[in-house]
Order: structure tokens, then sequence, then C-alpha cells
């Protein structure tokens, strides 16, 4: 396992060396410069820009800005937004929360609801309960998700009018931000009601995207249900004695949920980027909005270290997903016997 | 030989209700798009102020906008931009990757490393972001759209085709091929890539259908196709402000969008389906 777990990071090493370069080169390589293309139109005084350049560190040689900033990453340094003149990882964090939480919600969601159709449809294969559960995946999957959130704000926000249209909570609430995390802070608030605001806030954003997500889910844990049912220790378990249900928990869903798990660590990359689209749609203050905005107050600090820190995100997690297939599949630790 | 494949496939094919569809809804899209070419209901950029935010009629069959454009025009000739933004996109993920994983698979070593590793890296960057990234960089448009969904393309194509082309090398074929005296090159483009053919051809019609998905999300936060050209996720951002007031505008651009990636999805599993019959045994 520690040989697995070494190899892993070994690979995470360059990687990272990668998304930095490109995170680096991505301002570098414009035409023009960064501080030209912030004064947009009106221009720059040149006197004043070679101040700019030499505070920002422009002026020096390449290599030498790209070691500061690696320098910088690892001291927790990312640099300074042009426009809110905030550091970046300061914004990074208040906001951070906000999209964390609407993707955790969302993949719940998914992951609650997309094993259980998955399993129930590959038991039930070639019935209608399965067709009508792949049928709906597939739409799902087909879903372009700015679209379905604007179906769901039609109905629910305005005919319906069961949900709000945009926000976090209401803004009759106040209190003070603790994790940051509106679920959590609106319970330890203590205020009546605000729980039930924040999850009507929450509640269509992590639907639309968990949609896409669910559907993939469903359909891989439905081949994959289909593929181990067809094993030969399935029929073992069932020759031996064990009960249709007993089968299937036991020895099926066990082994099947295995590849699941790295299409659920796929999807993560997907809920970062769907983030962005869905905070656009529902109005979020989060990571997703915080980008959009800083395209377009051309703060290219603020959208290269944005891009850098979701990388990185995916790549963490992309690690934790492959050590925890490792965990679930003993196979690939290699040389280690299951008890 | 090839042709009383294609002839097996597609006797094959028209059983499948899947393909069926997808094929149907691929081969009206495209023939709206290239009609959209030739003819539209209405001049696409025609405004008629006094006509705007209609319902479908019988003027207008799917309504008119807030510049009283016609929706159905805008939709027609918006189909053409999807799909050409989406095809040269694809074309540059598959016209880059195929090579890039052919040659991993043959060359092994340290190439393949190089190759391997930088398709790591690539998907460590979530494609979307990074296409909003890109386009942020190199400004919005048609055509830096096609250039951020082409680039996280590669990776793919590159990935499939190297994991293909690696099961092939070992096949007896092409150790006869090697025997024979063929070099790489002439191995992987007589042998591997024939043998492989299938499996790029649905990946292409997924990728298809992601890229057109992309476009829209592009288009929509503004990063796309720029007004007044016509485009599907553009439409749909104009919408939301209106969508109150004349939700079929809202409706329609993105009914489009999700009934041709259903169609092109369809069609790329019912290929899958009938190209891999492995896969078909276990559906």
């Amino acid at each position: 396992m520690l040989r697995f777990l070494l190899g892993r990071l070994g690979l995470l090493i360059p990687t990272f060396i990668g998304v930095t370069l490109v995170a680096f080169f991505f301002i570098r390589l414009l035409p023009g410069d960064p501080l030209e293309l912030l004064a947009g139109e009106r221009g720059i005084d040149p006197a004043r820009k070679a101040e700019l350049m030499a505070q920002m560190g422009f002026d020096q040689p390449m290599w030498k800005q790209y070691f500061d900033y690696v320098v910088g990453i690892f001291h927790g340094d990312l640099g300074t937004s042009f426009a809110s003149k905030k550091p970046v990882l300061v914004e990074f964090m208040t906001l951070f929360p906000a999209t964390a939480e609407l993707a955790l919600c969302a993949i719940i969601l998914a992951v609650c609801l997309g094993i259980p159709a998955g399993i129930f449809a590959a038991v039930k294969r070639g019935s209608v309960a399965d067709q009508a559960i792949m049928g709906t995946a597939l739409v799902g999957y087909s879903m372009p998700i700015f679209w379905w959130g604007l179906l769901l704000i039609i109905l629910f926000s305005g005919i319906l009018q069961w949900t709000p249209v945009s926000g976090r909570i209401s803004l009759m609430f106040f209190f003070p931000q603790v994790t940051g995390f509106m679920l959590i802070d609106s319970l330890l608030s203590g205020e009546k009601g605000a729980f039930l605001s924040a999850v009507r806030h929450l509640i269509l954003p992590s639907i639309v995207l968990a949609t896409i997500p669910l559907a993939v889910i469903a359909r891989q844990t439905r081949s994959a249900m289909l593929e181990v049912l067809g094993e030969d220790y399935v029929r073992t378990a069932r020759a031996k004695g064990l009960t249709r249900r007993a089968a299937l928990w036991r020895h099926a869903v066990r082994n099947a949920l295995i590849p699941v798990v790295t299409i659920m660590g796929l999807q993560f990359s997907f809920l970062l980027a769907g983030t962005i689209i869905i905070e656009n749609v529902f109005y979020l203050p989060g990571l997703g909005r915080l980008i959009f905005q800083a395209i377009a107050q051309h703060d290219l600090i603020v959208v290269k270290d944005m891009v850098m820190l979701l990388a990185a995100a995916v790549i963490v997690v992309n690690f934790i997903v492959d050590l925890l297939y490792a965990l679930l599949d003993p196979r690939l630790r290699g040389g280690r016997h299951v008890e | 030989m090839w042709s009383e494949a294609w002839q097996e496939y597609w006797t094959r094919g028209r059983g499948s209700i899947a393909f069926v569809f997808g094929l149907a809804i691929t081969v009206l899209l495209v023939a709206v798009a290239l009609l959209s070419l030739v003819w539209t209901p209405y001049a696409v950029d025609a405004i008629d102020i006094p006509a705007k935010l209609q319902g479908p009629s019988a003027a207008h069959w799917l309504g008119t906008d807030q510049f009283g454009r016609d929706v159905l025009s805008r939709l027609m000739a918006g189909a053409v931009n999807s799909l050409a933004v989406s095809l040269v996109a694809v074309g540059i993920g598959a016209g880059l990757g195929v090579p890039l994983g052919a040659l991993a698979a043959a060359r092994r070593g340290l190439v393949e490393e190089v190759v391997m590793r930088f398709n790591d890296f690539t998907f460590a960057f979530p494609a979307l972001l990074s296409a909003v990234m890109i386009t942020a960089i190199l400004g919005p448009g048609a055509v830096n759209s096609i250039i951020a969904i082409g680039i996280f393309n590669i990776p793919v194509f590159a990935r499939l085709t190297r994991g293909a082309a690696l099961s092939l090398w070992k096949r007896d074929f092409v150790l006869a091929a090697r025997v024979a005296g063929k070099g790489r090159t002439r191995i992987t483009v007589e042998h591997i890539l024939p043998n492989i053919a299938s499996l790029l051809i649905v990946q292409m019609t997924i990728q298809f259908a992601l890229a057109i998905l992309a476009e829209a999300g592009l288009s929509y936060l503004g990063l796309g196709t720029q007004p007044p050209a016509p485009s599907w996720g553009k439409m749909l951002n104009e919408a939301q402000t209106l969508m109150y007031l004349a939700p079929q505008m809202a409706i329609i651009p993105g009914l489009a969008i999700m009934i041709t990636v259903l169609g092109l999805n369809l069609l790329g599993d019912g290929l899958r389906d009938l190209l891999d019959p492995r896969l078909r045994r276990e559906r």
C-alpha cells in the first residue's frame, strides 16, 4: 500500500508542476501585457506602467518570476486581485465554502439517487422500469444545465413560487459566518427558519448541478452491476444457498461500486466547472461568480489563480479517489492478501 | 470488405431503436442547418420591433424575440453555428489526439511517458473552466471557443487511441506485419488505425455532443459566438432576463440544444452497441 501511495504521490508532483506552469504562462503569453489589457482603451502612462511592472515583479526575468510564483504558492501568497486589491487567497477562502457546499450537496444527491437507480435498473434489466430509468438518465445526460436551471426557476420560483430565485439565504437573516457553509451556519445561528431558508435557496441549484453526475452514475452503476451479476462468484454465492437479496448486496453491489468510485472522482471535475455556470444562473456568490466577474474586469491574476487552485483541487480529489480505489480493490495494492 | 462490414452494421442498426432515433435526429439537424444556409422563413437579423416578444403564431411558428426577430430563423441559423464549432473542435481533438496516442503506443518509452503526462495534467483542468480561461485570454468569439473546446478534446482521443492501440500491438497480425518488415508508421496506418476506427467514431459522436453543450455554455456566458450572429447559447442568455415575460424564448433554444445532444448521445450509444459486440451483450 505504501509503495502504491508513494507511486501515486510521485505522479502528483509533475502534474502539479505542469499546472503551475500553465497557470503562470497563461498571462505571460498574452498579446500585449496584463497591465495594458487591464487599462483597456484608456491606455496607461509609461512611467506609471513601469512603476506597476516593478511593483508586481513583471520586470524580472521569466524564470525568476516563475520561481517567485511557485515560492509564493507554498507560502500561501498568490498575488493580489487587480480589481478588489484583496489577496487572491483571501477571496478564494471567502467564496470557496459557497461553491463547495453546492458541489457537495450536488454530489450527495447524485450518489444517493444514482446508485440505487442504477442497481434497480440492472436487477430489473429489460423491464419497463429499467428502460424508464435509463431513458431518463440519457435525457439528464444530454441536458444543458443552464437551460435546465432556467426551466426550474420559471416553474418553481416563477409559477409555483416555492423557492427563491437567487442568493444563499433570505435577507431577513443576519448571522456571523462561522464555517462559510450556509446550511451549518444557519443551524449554528439558532435563528428560527434560517436553516429552512438556506435549504430552499440551495435546493434548485443542487438539483440542477446534480443532474448530469446523477445520470452518469446511474448509467455506470447499471453497467457495472450487469457485468458483476454475470460473474461466477455471484452464481457461486447463490449456489451455496444465499438468497437473491444477500447475493446481490453482499457480493454484487460491493464489487460493482468499485468502478463507480472512479466515475465520482471524474464527476468532481465536472461539478467544479458546472458551478461556474450554475452560480451565474442562480446569482450565487461563489468561485464561479468570482471567476466570471474577474474575466469581465480583465482581472487575469484572479482568473489564473482560480484556475490553478481549482485544478489543484481536482488533482487532490483524483488522488483521494485513487487511494479509495486501492482500498476497495485489494488487487491494486499489490502483494497484500485480503482477509 | 469494408462495404460488406458496413452493410452488416446497417442491417443490424435498423433494429436498434437508439441508433435509428439518434441517426434520424442528427440527419434532421444537419438538414435544417444546411437548409438555413440557403433559406430561412425570415432574414436572420431582420428586426421588427412592433412584433417583438410574440408567442408562436402562423406568421412566426416559434414566436419572436425582444427585437421582433423570428425565433425559428435564428434557431435554424444557430444550428449551423453549433454544428460548425463542434465539428471543428472535435476535428482538432481527433486530428491531434489520435496521432499522439498512436505515436505513444508505437514508440513507447520516453515519448509515451511525455504524451501521457501531458494528458494527465490537461485532465486536471476542468474542461469547461479551462475553455472559459482560454476565451478569457484570447477574447470571446466563435473561433476562440473552437480552440478552447478543441484543446480539451486532444487528451481524450490520445488516451483512447493509445489504450486501444497498445492491445493491438500485441496481436498476432501486427507481429506478422512486423516480421514482414513493415515499419511502425506503416503498421499504424495500415493495421492499427483501421482496427480502432469504430472505437474512434463512437468517441467522436460522444465528444461532438459534449462540444455542442460546451459551445452553448460558453455562448450562454457571453464568451462564445458574439451577437448579432445567432447561437443557441446566446439566445438562452438573452432569454434569461425575459423568462417570465416570454418563457418560450428560454424554452425553445434549450430544447433545440437538448434534442441535438440527445440525438448524438443516442447515436453514440447505438453505434457502440453495434460496433462492440461485447458491450451489446452486457446491455
